[in-house]
């Protein structure tokens, strides 16, 4: 099955969609971050979504659920890189992207994640985790 | 009045018919050199009603045109369906409501998004909902 690689970098994960998303990709992506995010315990998210030439109410409702459940386990989501046209058709379509941040690019999301989140700190996360 | 120049027609019956539709309709409006913006709203507001057409009533057909209309060209989608029909139109077309479990800003949506919009529904019967959205609308 088709699926939308996730990349692990420190504590963030970053995801590239560079397809049209079917719903169950786009279904399969929320789940796989979900639990990408639980399993390396990751602090937040980033998706560039700079290819995607539309975004209707089911893939804003996707985006909001990744926002969402990814800060319940503590990690923020960033959006970047939408295209103009996306976000005017966005807004008068009336769907607001709750639940996540966005930014320009990619550049500026990890900016964003980077002061969200504070410094990675992945040599000694695993001192307080008693054995 | 409205002059059809090209019609097409493409039957969605799985929610994977949904992107090589969405393609169909995008090269449509770059056919008659819509602006981006505007491609753009009318391609999400043809997924809105596609999808739609798939959660209801488990797909149907959609009629594809390029249409004329004095000096402005445009494009006009025929979504039909057989499927149950919505029984109270007006509530349908009102932000927030829905009777799945998706936001419901699909069908007023939609219609923000595009120039004309016009449903029609009959319960037991199905549904059909033609938009058009000009060139330079």
């Amino acid at each position: 099955m088709d699926r939308i690689p996730i990349l692990r970098m420190g504590n963030l994960l970053l995801v590239t969609i560079q397809i049209d998303l079917y719903d169950r990709l786009a279904t399969n992506l929320e789940s796989d971050l979900v639990q990408m995010v639980s399993k390396t315990q990751a602090k937040g998210v980033l998706i560039d979504i700079s290819a995607l030439s539309i975004v209707d109410s089911f893939m804003g409702r996707i985006l909001g659920n990744i926002g969402s459940m990814s800060k319940i386990l503590d990690a923020e989501t960033v959006v970047v890189g939408m295209q103009p046209a996306v976000a005017i058709t966005l807004i008068e379509l009336g769907l607001e992207l709750k639940g996540v941040h966005t930014a320009l690019n990619v550049e500026k999301g990890m900016e964003l994640l980077r002061i969200k989140i504070g410094p990675d700190e992945e040599t000694d996360s695993d001192e307080d985790s008693p054995e | 009045m409205k002059i059809v120049l090209s019609k097409d027609r493409m039957r969605i019956e799985r929610e994977q018919d949904v992107v090589p539709f969405r393609a169909r309709v995008k090269e449509m409006a770059v056919k008659i050199g819509m602006s981006l913006v505007n491609q753009t709203k009318l391609i999400t507001a043809a997924s809105e009603l596609v999808r739609n057409m798939l959660k209801y009533a488990h797909g149907g057909i959609v009629v594809m045109e390029i249409i004329s209309q004095g000096r402005d060209n445009g494009i006009r989608l025929v979504f039909q369906d057989h499927g149950p029909g919505i029984p109270d139109t007006q509530l349908a077309m009102k932000d927030g409501y829905s009777t799945g479990k998706s936001l419901g800003i699909g069908l007023p949506g939609a219609k923000r998004l595009v120039n004309e919009f016009d449903l029609k529904s009959k319960v037991g019967e199905g549904t059909t909902v033609s938009i058009i959205k000009w060139k330079n609308g």
